[in-house]
């Protein structure tokens, strides 16, 4: 027998590795990674509370969330592409251009 | 008695995890990107099991098939072979911050979840569906044409913005470079013709 809330605490563990890996990576792709990773995680979680509702308006959420995500990819990687150009590295350390 | 319901996801939710993990200690981004399809493909059969058949499909086709197919793209692109120097890994104490706070807001997640007053009971499995088009396209597409018309209409417009700015952002000439601005293909102009030949 499987629960939501199983489902919600396997998306907050999720989530949390996804926070761990932006806040210690330095390679910016694999940040972009756990980015998308956290957005799946509440995308688990609002597919989980829809079915516990009962209602499928999670699921449009969803379908939302992973255009968002979509667009989100490809700005980002252009962003990338573009201070890969100029600077020669995906060190986030690097990327300091706007710090004074 | 485990039921099968209970073995597939304790399974796929072992695997998520362990995919989620193993992509962030990588330092080659393509198996990075590996282990991030693995994950994907786990989160898909939990979907799945959640009853949303249409969004498990969607989730290997475009986030699997499409987003991550980019990632590997730019990777390669950009001639990455994880043999970059990424420096070194910072003071400790500002890693141990890092965990600590992570891990502070995973219990705190995890206690407002457990003092929720969500339904316990078991979800899984064919004879507890609810409607025979609960998370099927049909049921999808009715939503999404019609109560959140709106929304999805704006969406296209988001996309469309997006491939602009990423065209308009990575299709550009390197910066200081003025004259490589102005590509002889642009033959709109006289004037670009001539400061291609500088």
């Amino acid at each position: 027998m499987v629960t939501i809330p199983a489902f919600l605490i396997l998306a907050v563990v999720i989530f949390g590795i996804g926070a761990v890996g932006v806040l210690i990576s330095r390679n910016i792709i694999v940040l972009f990674m756990c980015v998308e990773l956290m957005l799946n995680a509440a995308n688990l979680a609002l597919i989980a509370f829809s079915r516990a509702l009962n209602i499928m308006d999670g699921h449009a959420f969803v379908f939302l969330v992973l255009a968002v995500a979509a667009a989100e990819a490809a700005v980002g990687l252009a962003i990338l592409i573009t201070i890969f150009r100029n600077r020669e590295t995906i060190n986030i350390d690097r990327f300091d251009m706007l710090k004074w | 008695m485990i039921s099968l319901d209970t073995i597939i996801f304790a399974v796929s939710a072992l695997v998520a995890v362990f995919g989620a993990v193993m992509m962030i200690g990588q330092r080659n981004p393509v198996a990075s990107v590996l282990y991030f399809i693995v994950s994907l493909v786990a989160q898909a059969v939990l979907y799945i099991q959640l009853g949303a058949l249409f969004l498990g499909a969607i989730l290997i086709i475009v986030y699997a098939g499409a987003i991550m197919v980019l990632f590997l793209f730019v990777i390669m692109l950009l001639n990455l072979r994880g043999q970059e120097d990424l420096g070194g890994r910072g003071p400790s104490i500002g890693r141990f911050s890092k965990y600590l706070l992570v891990t502070l807001l995973v219990i705190e997640l995890a206690m407002v979840v457990k003092s929720s007053v969500l339904p316990n009971a078991d979800v899984t499995g064919i004879s507890s569906m609810v409607a025979s088009d609960f998370g099927s396209v049909a049921g999808v597409a009715e939503l999404l044409f019609g109560k959140y018309l709106y929304p999805f209409e704006l969406a296209s417009v988001l996309l469309l913005a997006a491939i602009v700015g990423a065209v308009v952002m990575a299709g550009r000439e390197k910066a200081g470079d003025t004259s490589a601005a102005t590509k002889p293909e642009s033959t709109s102009s006289g004037s670009s013709i001539g400061g291609a030949g500088d």
